[in-house]
């Protein structure tokens, strides 16, 4: 689950971390008297995308017409596809450096990372392939923990007066206590800037929490807001769901069998609308995971490919059946079915009318090749 | 021979009174596997599905050898009873459960690593020796004895790989599930190196996915390996779009990095033969296996 950048700075100030006062707002109105005490401030989109300021989602404002004029027109606004529904005010600040901090999760080590650059304010994906030489990396293990000693170490080969030194370490020990506590994905600061005044300061916030802790979290439990309508209503019924460009609807079972499908697809020259999962938990859920299929209106031809181990064919076709009785199959369907159930998945869907049914997916991708031809 | 699980195998199981518990060792018993035991704290002293139930992992090897724990118990308990079947000294553990948090993850390994234990999973279909043994949710009905060696990140596909498989002739020594999860603890390259040292197995097949980098990883392993046999790969996901998770909480390229490419280079270059399709692994591995006689 990504957060929002006012939803990280909550967290920072809960855990410490040295954040500028700020107003949420979705109009210029309610945050004016907050502007007037503040000004000259900057103006943040607030959406789950990176690259906001490239996007125009950033603005300045030093009087109330640049203020009104900025909010009202960052307010809607779409960047990369996401649509601004607030912004975060807060003051504008003489930036004297700017530096990068980081945790996330290393896959290969099994542990985590804390990234380090003294090049913060670009994107670190940018800098670690630009430059990188300049982003530190240290391994640490989740029992271990990291304690302020390691931290000093990192720190010291930094050109800063000590004072500014023991601020910076004292940010990195605080960010990764929010890291496990939330049990983040990602918990980074870019920029952490060093002020004139010589304060320091967590100027932007990225944080995102694992899925699968986020019932420990609930104030920040929401759906995602880079979901689709689609995704959202699939999420909702536990199907796995993800939208894409094509015009073929991909229904299967079990998650590589389902990317598999994909790649079936992409060999007989097919693109696909989305991928639509059902699991050993939800193959009852057929009927539904159909419909949200053809909801999308790219659909033109839906290619299932089932094949039954603990999700049971015979279930998945009752529901596929009674999708098409009732007219939801609005297109043509090519389907592999076999495994467990079927037999008798392939009986079923035959006697509710469906034409072509096969085996297995050999069979099914060359007669999907055919019907895409004839398109 | 087969690696890590065969007729003899002592298996415990972790929750075995749960629903999933339940349905999951009687389908084991069924094809013979031998599950001595199960644990569910509250339920010690009881008998299910045949076979005595304990409080604890401790009270369990007070009565009874057992070289594997298969872990079915809910998340949320997950971290405790893996801790618990590693600290109590059980050597191989198999983690089924789906949804574990990747910071829960880290800890159990950890912990395993420091005491030499093994784990597979979490978030695995688990692993079988057609014939002999399994632990986990693998169907048994579409697999049988041979001598292939079989490594996948996912449950399904596999069954079906394995089924394209038999149609060229060809059964399984072991079929080894890694799991689903970002974070998992046996890798491809771990796997890969027991198949090398087991006479049964004669080639391997490799049925992997976006996200992360065990296969890039095994590609370097089996290019410096002077054991290396014919392997032959699957990657799924060659159409994949980034920064989505697809059905797998592991299957998602982030950052530019584990895309299918990478990884079909990768074994390309290490002289892996890729299937782009399911159904081209079995004809493939024919190929590669006459190459080699």
């Amino acid at each position: 689950m990504k957060l929002f950048e006012y939803e990280a700075k909550e967290i920072f100030k809960k855990s410490g971390i040295p954040v500028l006062d700020s107003a949420l707002t979705d109009s210029p109105e309610e945050a004016l008297s907050f502007f007037e005490k503040t000004k000259p401030v900057v103006i943040k989109s607030q959406v789950l995308s990176g690259g906001r300021g490239k996007a125009g989602g950033i603005k300045f404002a030093s009087n109330e017409d640049e203020y009104r004029l900025a909010v009202e027109e960052l307010i809607g606004k779409k960047i990369k596809d996401l649509t601004v529904r607030k912004v975060l005010i807060e003051k504008k600040i003489a930036i004297k450096n700017e530096i990068y901090m980081g945790y996330t999760i290393d896959r290969a080590n099994k542990c985590i990372t804390f990234m380090f650059s003294d090049e913060g304010g670009v994107e670190i994906e940018t800098l670690a392939k630009v430059k990188p030489e300049a982003i530190i990396k240290e391994k640490i293990d989740i029992l271990e923990g990291i304690d302020r000693s390691r931290m000093e170490d990192i720190c010291s080969g930094l050109n800063y007066p000590q004072e500014i030194i023991n601020q910076i370490v004292e940010v990195g020990l605080k960010l990764y206590q929010a890291f496990t506590e939330y049990e983040c994905h990602v918990a980074e600061i870019n920029p952490l800037v060093i002020t004139e005044d010589g304060d320091v300061l967590a100027a932007d916030a990225r944080i995102a929490i694992y899925d699968e802790a986020i019932h420990k979290h609930p104030e920040y439990d929401k759906e995602e807001d880079t979901f689709t309508e689609l995704e959202k209503r699939a999420h909702r019924s536990e199907l796995g769901y993800v939208e894409m460009d094509g015009n073929v609807g991909v229904i299967g079972n079990g998650a590589g069998l389902n990317m598999a499908t994909l790649d079936i697809l992409l060999y007989y020259g097919g693109e696909p609308a989305n991928f639509l999962e059902v699991s050993g938990r939800t193959y009852h859920k057929a009927a539904e995971a159909i419909d949200i299929v053809l909801s999308n209106p790219g659909v033109k031809v839906v290619f299932g490919n089932f094949f039954g181990c603990i999700s049971r064919c015979d279930v998945i076709a009752e529901g596929l059946a009674d999708a098409y009785r009732e007219g939801v199959i609005n297109v043509p369907m090519v389907v592999a079915m076999r495994g467990t159930g079927g037999s008798q998945g392939r009986e079923t869907l035959k006697e509710a009318g469906l034409t072509e049914i096969f085996k297995d997916d050999i069979e099914a991708g060359k007669r999907l090749a055919e019907i895409l031809k004839e398109r | 021979m087969s690696i890590l699980i065969n007729k003899d195998t002592k298996i415990m199981v972790s929750g075995i009174t749960g629903k999933e518990g339940t349905f999951h060792s009687k389908k084991m018993m069924a094809m013979g596997s031998d599950v001595v035991c199960g644990v569910t704290p509250g339920k010690g002293g009881t008998e299910h599905l045949g076979v005595p139930v304990y409080d604890s992992v401790e009270e369990a090897l007070d009565n009874h050898e057992i070289d594997v724990c298969g872990i079915f118990v809910p998340a949320r308990f997950t971290k405790n009873a893996v801790d618990e079947a590693v600290n109590a000294g059980i050597e191989f553990v198999v983690v089924i459960t789906e949804g574990i948090c990747p910071h829960d993850t880290l800890k159990f390994l950890s912990n395993a690593e420091k005491k030499g234990v093994r784990i597979l999973g979490p978030n695995t279909p688990g692993l079988l020796t057609p014939g002999e043994s399994k632990i986990g949710v693998l169907a048994t009905e579409y697999v049988k004895k041979g001598n292939i060696g079989v490594i996948s990140r996912s449950g399904t596909l596999t069954v079906e790989i394995c089924q394209y498989l038999m149609k060229e002739g060809y059964g399984q020594s072991t079929i080894v599930g890694l799991g689903g999860d970002a974070v998992v603890g046996s890798t491809f390259k771990d796997i890969y190196k027991l198949f090398e040292d087991d006479e049964e197995t004669e080639a391997v097949v490799i049925v992997g996915e976006i996200g992360g980098s065990m296969e890039e990883e095994l590609a370097e392993y089996i290019e410096g390996s002077d054991k290396s046999m014919p392997t032959t790969a699957f990657i799924a996901g060659q159409n994949a779009p980034p920064g989505k998770k697809l059905g797998h909480a592991g299957a998602i390229i982030e950052g530019g990095k584990g895309s299918a490419d990478s990884k079909i280079d990768a074994l390309t270059a290490a002289g892996v033969k890729i299937a782009r399709v399911p159904w081209e692994t079995g004809k493939l591995l024919k190929e590669n296996l006459k190459v080699k006689s």
